[in-house]
């Protein structure tokens, strides 16, 4: 099979699942299918030969933050919670926002030269961890630190909030 | 943190719940701990209101082994009432019988009347059956921490004991062995020397319970520190026993009243003093008894020398000389307590004189004291924590609900 | 047959392979599991089915096959049997880049005793472990009982814990091997150069997150038996009760496995040389997957030691040793053995880490438990 008809397949499991995101009517079933997504995203990640953002992305995403999206719906009561159906209006104004959205995505892609890379000077390991880590620790040094202070700061702010005082009530 | 009980309205006796869910706030939920939950330690059932974790307030609902013991006791001749005494903690029948037929001699003026030997027997069985009663708690309060070996350890040991009695009586837990005014037999021969070889063995598996259990950084910072009951608390919901001693107050009936032949035997009231936390929280409790059993097999042993030596086997001697053809004592109001392997129990019997069945018989239990203490201990703790409290507290249902 | 068809081929067989032991052993862990505790507890154990009872994992899977397979009328039915298979596919994913043995050649083909040799191998370990919450996560909520609950959303918070200190100890393995992949770890540490030489505190560390991820005593807190009865999976019985169960026996032989390869050389064991010279490095390369397995089921034998021997935590207190407690061990691992590379001398500095924690334990322990008690 070409890696092109794996590319198809995969790019429509993604659609569907994300898709599905959306349109269950369960809280839990749309978490699992994003994770579905996510899933289908790394996917993707490996036709790029890009393991090392493949598992990243199971870890990081699927890994650690759905479970916590998961283990927040899991404390509601589902029964109690259902959100009120949406009126016409809101339906036409969100049809309307994504159907504009829609075209201007693709107004973009037609306009613009999307480059492929050359064949002949094109490294396939480009994705490889060995790669990765050279460019993220010499070119892209200042953001990565950046980023890591940034990480620090949501950190601590996250404690911050999460501290109960002695006395307080947890919500 | 502050001490928040959430609301109670329209409740009523049949209600399976103190609480409702309406008048709770949104982050509690009500769990119902049992009958059937295998921490409880029997039938009981706690209905925990609990906020994720933490316990914000137990209530416990009796009654699932009820089997109408007072009622039944109104019906019976004092003699026949003796196997269900058996039933009331059925970890220390021996005890238990103890306790009730020296109510019975009492108001048949037989007390200090019966020959010393069986004064001894009595002794020397009744502390056997509160270390095989003490080792079912603490075995299963290791388990409730989580530590299986343990118990499986004790159980082995208690197992000896048990066979023990079983040769004695015919019975494994349920004796009917004390008689008013006697015993149902004598010894069997050869009795008093095997007691004489467990007593190290029981001493080895105490040490090594010691060694595995309670010094355990894991069990210590499971216990310590955790369901501390004040002593003022402890005297004011009438706690007594080991729960009484795990938080400080040398109380104990066989030194206090000094019954049976008890002031004759050398032995000392272990106390909790708080080694590793603070005194009276569930470290302490469970050390109490540890130390207890040591105390007991000292007694064991002493009561060993008495029956091989000054009170030795006679062919003259018998166990049911004493024992009354019919007991009809005369109109009076009693009340009698011995110090059980749990705590304090005690029985009120009220003759008219004219029959030989008693009008009323109200039994003290001292579980049934122990668990109200719970609510108040458990709230603000840990889920965990209850069930560390429960274990502490070492409830029988069998004399809770009678 | 083409080359490429044939390798093909073997690596299916390999697959194959590892997916029976990787079955097998997680079936007789739950029979030597219960011999172990018979003989720590003074019992007999299953002696019933077979000579000394190995036919006991036949008779018992008979019987999880029989059961009545209940479904809650509230359970979320989907989801519900959901769980359980999730749990089954994350245990069994990770053994893939898990490498058995060294370099083979049979029938003419050369190959490697591994499923898959990824560049990013021990990420892909740490990828799926993280998944195998899902499955409790799910069966916990699906069942719609407040103890499954609990005992889902404890695991979870557990997990996620523990991963962040398990991931943290293995950076120093990484600094040593400057390779992600677990053939190269292995390869690193061939002729005796063990990890566990250089990271004593790093297996350590490791090794008590393994309990935590596993659910194993004394980290046992979402199925932990007298709080909440069973837990995550208090409400199912027959054969998916079963794969939960046999989930967390192949997650104690993968963990094993996971931990021979990163500390204890993988497939390296005294005598290879000599035994390639006098039989070959076919033998020898087989041999050596014996030594890993042998390895990790020795760790298998520790997890069940620890199991009959240690109290579990508090939950609270679960969270407090792994926040408190091993993240910051791990990041003065991960320094030391910095400080040990730059100066040239790891070994020095692995062992100077290990001695250290060991003081600190035994002053600790003498200092406020047996003073007091005895």
């Amino acid at each position: 099979m070409e890696v092109s008809n794996y590319w198809y397949f995969l790019s429509g499991l993604t659609l569907l699942s994300a898709l599905m995101v959306v349109l269950s009517k369960n809280p839990i079933h749309s978490v699992l299918y994003l994770v579905f997504t996510f899933f289908c995203i790394s996917g993707h990640y490996v036709l790029l030969n890009a393991q090392f953002l493949m598992a990243v992305n199971i870890i990081v995403y699927a890994g650690a933050i759905m479970v916590l999206f998961l283990f927040v719906i899991m404390m509601f009561d589902l029964k109690k919670n259902i959100p009120d159906s949406k009126t016409n209006l809101t339906k036409l104004a969100g049809t309307v926002v994504a159907g504009s959205v829609l075209v201007i995505l693709v107004a973009a892609f037609r306009t613009i030269q999307y480059p492929t890379p050359d064949e002949s000077t094109f490294n396939p390991n480009n994705g490889m961890v060995e790669n990765l880590g050279k460019v993220l620790y010499s070119e892209y040094l200042l953001p990565f630190e950046l980023v890591t202070v940034l990480f620090f700061v949501a950190m601590v702010g996250s404690v911050m909030l999460g501290k109960r005082e002695v006395g307080d009530r947890n919500f | 943190m502050s001490q928040h009980i959430p609301s109670i309205s329209n409740f009523s006796l049949s209600d399976p719940n103190k609480y409702s869910v309406e008048n709770l706030r949104s982050e509690e939920m009500i769990i119902s701990l049992g009958p059937q939950h295998p921490s409880t330690h029997g039938v009981l059932r706690l209905e925990v209101v609990s906020d994720g974790e933490v316990v914000v307030d137990v209530v416990p609902h009796l009654g699932f082994l009820h089997r109408c013991f007072e009622k039944h006791a109104e019906s019976l001749p004092f003699n026949q009432i003796i196997p269900y005494v058996d039933r009331l903690d059925y970890l220390a029948s021996m005890n238990c019988e103890h306790a009730y037929v020296m109510g019975v001699e009492k108001m048949l003026n037989l007390e200090g009347k019966l020959p010393k030997r069986i004064e001894y027997i009595r002794v020397l069985v009744a502390e056997l059956n509160r270390i095989a009663s003490h080792f079912v708690a603490i075995g299963t309060y290791g388990m409730d921490i989580g530590a299986y070996t343990p118990f499986l350890w004790l159980m082995r040991d208690r197992e000896h004991i048990q066979r023990l009695l079983e040769w004695l009586s015919g019975a494994r837990m349920l004796y009917n062995y004390i008689w008013v005014g006697g015993l149902f037999y004598d010894l069997p021969e050869g009795f008093e020397q095997k007691v004489a070889e467990l007593v190290p063995l029981i001493k080895t598996t105490i040490k090594e319970v010691k060694t595995l259990v309670e010094e355990n950084a894991i069990f210590i910072k499971r216990t310590a520190n955790i369901g501390v009951l004040d002593r003022d608390l402890a005297i004011s919901y009438g706690c007594t026993g080991p729960v009484l001693r795990g938080s400080g107050l040398a109380f104990d009936l066989r030194k206090v009243d000094a019954y049976s032949v008890y002031p004759e035997l050398e032995f000392i009231v272990p106390t909790g003093k708080g080694l590793v936390g603070t005194v009276g929280d569930c470290w302490d409790r469970n050390h109490v008894r540890v130390l207890e059993c040591e105390e007991s097999l000292g007694i064991i042993e002493q009561c060993i020398d008495k029956l091989l030596g000054e009170h030795k086997r006679t062919p003259e001697f018998k166990p049911q000389e004493m024992v009354p053809k019919k007991i009809r004592p005369a109109a009076m109001d009693m009340y009698v307590r011995a110090e059980n392997p749990k705590g304090e129990l005690g029985f009120f019997i009220r003759t008219d004189g004219r029959s030989d069945i008693p009008q009323r018989l109200k039994v003290r239990a001292c579980s049934f004291h122990h668990l109200s203490v719970l609510p108040t201990l458990s709230r603000g703790a840990y889920l965990a924590d209850l069930v560390a409290i429960v274990g502490s507290l070492d409830l029988v249902m069998g004399e809770v609900d009678r | 047959m083409e080359p490429t068809n044939t390798l093909f081929m073997a690596k299916a067989v390999i697959i194959l392979v590892v997916f029976a032991i990787t079955l097998g052993v997680a079936a007789y862990s739950t029979y030597f599991e219960r011999k172990i505790a018979a003989f720590m507890q003074d019992r007999v154990g299953p002696d019933r089915a077979g000579p000394f009872g190995i036919l006991q994992p036949l008779a018992d899977a008979v019987k999880m096959f029989m059961k009545e397979d209940f479904i809650p009328s509230h359970a979320n039915k989907w989801l519900f049997i959901m769980g359980p298979c999730l749990s089954m596919l994350t245990a069994l994913m990770t053994s893939a880049v898990i490498p058995f043995g060294d370099t083979v050649t049979v029938a003419g083909v050369t190959f490697d005793l591994q499923g898959i040799d990824v560049n990013i191998g021990i990420l892909w370990v740490f990828g799926i472990v993280s998944l195998g919450v899902y499955g409790i996560l799910i069966g916990g909520w699906a069942s719609n009982n407040k103890y499954a609950l609990l005992g889902g959303i404890r695991a979870a918070s557990q997990n996620i814990s523990y991963e962040l200190a398990m991931g943290l100890s293995i950076i120093a393995i990484l600094m040593f091997s400057g390779s992600l992949s677990t053939k190269t770890i292995v390869e690193a540490q061939q002729n005796g150069h063990w990890n566990i030489f250089y990271q004593p505190l790093g297996f350590i560390i490791f090794i008590v997150c393994a309990f935590a991820e596993c659910n194993r005593t004394p980290f046992d807190l979402p199925e932990c038996e007298t709080e909440l009865i069973g837990g995550y999976h208090t409400e199912y019985s027959s054969m998916k009760l079963g794969f939960y169960l046999f989930a967390e026996y192949i997650n104690m032989f993968i963990s094993g496995a996971v931990m021979a390869t990163l500390f204890f050389g993988g497939y390296d064991y005294p005598g290879y040389e000599f035994v390639a010279n006098k039989l070959g490095e076919t033998p020898a390369a087989f041999i050596g997957a014996g030594a890993l397995i042998g390895k990790a089921l020795f760790f298998v034998f520790v997890f069940m030691w620890v199991r009959w021997t240690l109290p579990r935590f508090r939950y609270d207190q679960l969270m407090n040793l792994g926040w408190t407690g091993l993240i910051p061990l791990s990041i003065y691992n991960v320094l030391v053995t910095g400080i040990g590379i730059l100066s040239g001398q790891p070994i020095i500095a692995g062992i100077a880490g290990f001695v250290l924690l060991i003081l600190g334990l035994i002053i600790y322990d003498q200092l406020t438990v047996k003073k007091k008690i005895a």
